[in-house]
């Protein structure tokens, strides 16, 4: 149940805090989103350079980099995701603890960017694991990471904690686990996780 | 060679195949060995990279390392397009240092096709490629500390300067980190006098920069302790394992490629090559620093001597670039070493083949040699030195 | 520095039964390079290391050259059996041919040297395989020059070239149980394509390739991997 927000302004002048669990929680849940120290290719440079002086990611309560998966909230994949590398980054996806989000950042992560037609380049990992945000660009600049934190931050308020739309760690049947695809004699297998991902349908 | 080799067998036991292998090393016996994969997802920061490290207590007794988590078909994708096509895509290689990988493509092209640069753009061509260096030596630096375990301090230095010097870039060719600026025959556009200017300015804010950081880092006791005596090189076997750049030079081999082949522009300018005489990590780390005083003195002599004129070379082809049949390989300098590009022209407008020397690769054929013996937490600390970007290691 | 002739003559002065071809460069690069015989190649890298001081092994590279089919025209004289005026005559007639003839393919090493102590270079030097497939075989020359280690298992991974005598010749950038060699022209990339917004032609060519496997073998195809998860 909210609270209507004139009230709240009003209660807040007199020194009194009204809030409801929905939202204290999901302000305790966006405030500290701990990403995990994992950087795959060039973007992880400007991921660096966000959490450096200049753009300074602490503002976001982001600035903590677990090495350790288990630690950790947010993926961001930064970089070219490999087919030698792909069965790797799913199992370190389901390593992390829920509620987990991730990033896509830059072009290859989202479709495999100007690499697309290598052999060995996975075309988006969102073929394997959900993404929450995926951000543009070839490097995206350390502004287009903040955009992104701040447009995780909002998914996150906007999460209700009960019903249609509930996180996962809060919806007992939803999928926790993902499938870590094989290294074949010729290709991953299997290609993409339908779970997760469907061919796109051309409109022509 | 016999003699190093006499020398290097009564050092090692004659566990040896050849005087160029890593000797092989038995446990001690006590307790097991341990069998470690150290990555592709580990705390350092250098990217995707294994080790499989077999452990005997603390020490060290073999490593392997595993490439190929950021392996993207680079050369197989610069087959299929054109030769300016791969300008961008050499950009991604090392992609600390992006303007080097295209001086060096584009000298080997203009190796193949024998196309003129104007002096301008020779003259932009080693502003832009020092900055690199710069940016290159003092990132290099923050990362080893890093792995050191001071978490972000010296990096956020680092980082403060190289801010200023994307700025730059960013400035000249519109890009922070991708610039794609040099062309075959010259560069992508002029500098303007205001860009020349505010270059100038931050040229002058550089040596402060290189005293501040020197002076954190030189005489601080932990890093001493962790870096001297710690993964020697010995030069013989540098040289014949093809280690260039800092980590050859650290070892006490004069081979500098700006001197040797004196590309470009570079016998136009006065400077030194500094080397180290013990070959360990803290001579590496203390080569990067004098390197970085060095790129300083080039660059306040080029952005001095900088004349006006053109900057493409007029006969250029930008549409229809069609070399004829034959090959080069041409090869620059580069911050981590040779940077070598092989070229062979059928006469097309693809190139047949289109090789990358890597020399973050080639570095690290020395690297089992480096780490066995030591403690496992040096590892990471010798892994760094040799200063590497996986982007260029698995291409 | 020598020029490659010189180079040539101390070679064979110094290992007798080595045969070593200049391979002429027509660009103005003017890089030469030398085609050793594989089976001498040891000895005379070692000489070229040891006495010619070529001590850094710089680059090393694989090279595909496919089977070339090459269409010739030949003329041919053949007997023609005419009947002229009820009587059957033989005569010599001469007709223009095309023959086609398949130039076989091969696998190629190339080696660049520099000297760190004179500071020369470089220097080319050229193995050829017999084959593409069954005798992509040559001599391994990480026991002379260290750093060809990883640079000939890179080629051993994307082109299939078996350099004998390697110390550990394993895959370097793909996957142990990867099955092809990808960088040779005539690989076929799985086809895991969905939709690309392109100009290129031979990728519009690739998709309709791929929609057309995919229209005969049905949406059965797509559903039959749906339904498996």
């Amino acid at each position: 149940m909210a609270v209507e927000e004139g009230l709240k302004i009003e209660l807040g002048k007199q020194g009194v805090l009204v809030t409801t669990i929905e939202e204290l929680y999901n302000w305790g849940r966006r405030s500290s989103i701990w990403p995990m120290q994992f950087g795959l290719a060039c973007c992880a440079i400007e991921m660096i350079a966000t959490t450096m002086a200049r753009y300074d990611l602490a503002r976001f309560g982001a600035e903590v980099f677990r090495p350790s998966p288990r630690q950790a909230d947010l993926m961001i994949i930064s970089g070219t995701v490999t087919k030698k590398m792909a069965p790797q980054v799913v199992r370190l996806y389901n390593q992390m603890a829920e509620p987990k989000y991730v990033i896509a950042m830059g072009a290859c992560a989202i479709s495999g960017g100007p690499f697309k037609q290598g052999y060995n380049v996975l075309k988006g990992i969102d073929r394997y694991i959900p993404v929450d945000v995926h951000i543009p660009g070839c490097p995206p600049r350390p502004e287009a990471l903040l955009q992104a934190f701040m447009t995780l931050q909002k998914k996150i308020d906007a999460q209700p904690l009960t019903g249609e739309g509930r996180p996962r760690h809060l919806d007992a049947e939803a999928q926790g686990e993902f499938p870590v695809p094989v290294q074949g004699e010729h290709d991953l297998e299997p290609t993409s996780n339908p779970g997760v991902w469907t061919v796109p349908v051309v409109i022509r | 060679m016999t003699d190093a080799k006499l020398e290097f067998d009564a050092a090692v036991g004659a566990k040896q195949e050849g005087w160029n292998r890593p000797p092989v090393m038995e446990p001690s016996g006590e307790g097991g060995v341990l069998e470690l994969a150290m990555g592709p997802h580990h705390p350092s920061t250098h990217g995707v990279f294994r080790m499989d490290v077999a452990l005997d207590g603390e020490r060290v007794i073999r490593l392997k390392p595993v490439f190929g988590y950021l392996h993207r078909n680079h050369e197989k994708l610069a087959e299929g397009m054109s030769y300016l096509g791969s300008m961008p895509f050499t950009d991604r290689l090392d992609y600390i240092c992006s303007l080097t990988n295209n001086w060096a493509y584009a000298l080997a092209v203009e190796k193949l096709t024998g196309q003129e640069v104007p002096e301008r753009a020779e003259y932009l061509r080693v502003i832009l490629g020092e900055l690199t260096r710069v940016v290159n030596h003092a990132s290099s630096i923050g990362f080893l500390i890093q792995e050191m375990g001071a978490s972000g301090t010296p990096l956020m230095y680092a980082f403060r300067e190289r801010e200023k010097i994307l700025d730059l870039f960013e400035a000249l060719t519109g890009a922070r980190m991708m610039c794609n600026y040099m062309r075959f025959g010259g560069c992508r556009v002029d500098a303007s006098a205001a860009w020349l200017e505010a270059t100038r300015k931050v040229v002058a804010g550089l040596p402060g920069f290189v005293d501040e950081f020197e002076q954190l880092l030189r005489s601080n006791e932990i890093l001493m302790a962790r870096c001297q005596g710690v993964g020697i090189l010995r030069p013989d076997l540098a040289v014949n394992a093809g280690v260039t750049g800092p980590l050859l030079r650290a070892s006490g081999v004069n081979y500098d490629i700006r001197k040797v082949d004196g590309y470009g522009i570079y016998n136009r300018f006065k400077f030194r090559v500094p080397l180290g005489d013990h070959g360990d990590v803290y001579d590496r780390f203390m080569i990067r620093m004098l390197e970085l005083r060095e790129s300083i003195k080039i660059l306040e002599q080029a952005l001095k001597e900088i004349p006006v004129g053109p900057v493409m070379d007029a006969k250029a082809k930008i549409r229809g670039f069609r070399p004829k049949a034959g090959e080069a390989y041409g090869r620059i300098e580069a911050p981590k070493g040779e940077l070598g590009f092989y070229l062979i022209s059928d006469g097309g407008p693809n190139p047949y083949r289109y090789r990358v020397r890597p020399p973050s690769l080639i570095n690290l054929t020395i690297l089992e040699d480096m780490c066995l013996g030591q403690n496992v937490a040096d590892v990471v600390l010798i892994f760094g030195s040799v200063d590497i970007v996986l982007g260029e290691v698995d291409r | 520095m020598k020029t490659v002739e010189e180079i040539k003559a101390a070679i064979e002065a110094a290992v007798p039964d080595a045969r070593v071809e200049i391979v002429a460069n027509p660009s103005v690069s003017g890089q030469h390079s030398l085609r050793l015989t594989p089976s001498r190649a040891i000895e005379v890298a070692t000489f070229l290391r040891d006495g010619l001081k070529f001590d850094y092994l710089s680059n090393v590279t694989g090279v595909d050259w496919p089977d070339k089919e090459i269409a010739e025209k030949v003329k041919v004289t053949r007997e023609v059996t005419k009947v002229e005026d009820g009587v059957e005559q033989t005569a010599q007639e001469t007709v223009e041919e095309t023959r086609k003839r398949v130039e076989p393919g091969c696998l190629e090493a190339v080696y660049h040297l520099y000297s760190m102590s004179l500071k020369q270079g470089p220097l080319v030097l050229r193995m050829r395989t017999l084959n593409r497939t069954d005798q992509a075989e040559l001599p391994s020359l990480t026991p002379v020059w260290r750093s060809a280690e990883f640079q000939e298992r890179e080629i051993w991974d994307l082109y299939g070239i078996v350099f004998s005598g390697h110390p550990d010749l394993r895959r370097l950038l793909m996957w142990d149980g990867f099955k092809d060699h990808p960088m040779r022209r005539d690989y076929v990339e799985p086809d895991d394509f969905e939709y690309e917004p392109t100009a290129h032609d031979d990728v519009l060519k690739r998709a309709e390739a791929h929609r057309a496997a995919h229209a005969t073998a049905g949406a059965a195809g797509h559903e039959a991997t749906g339904g498996e998860q």
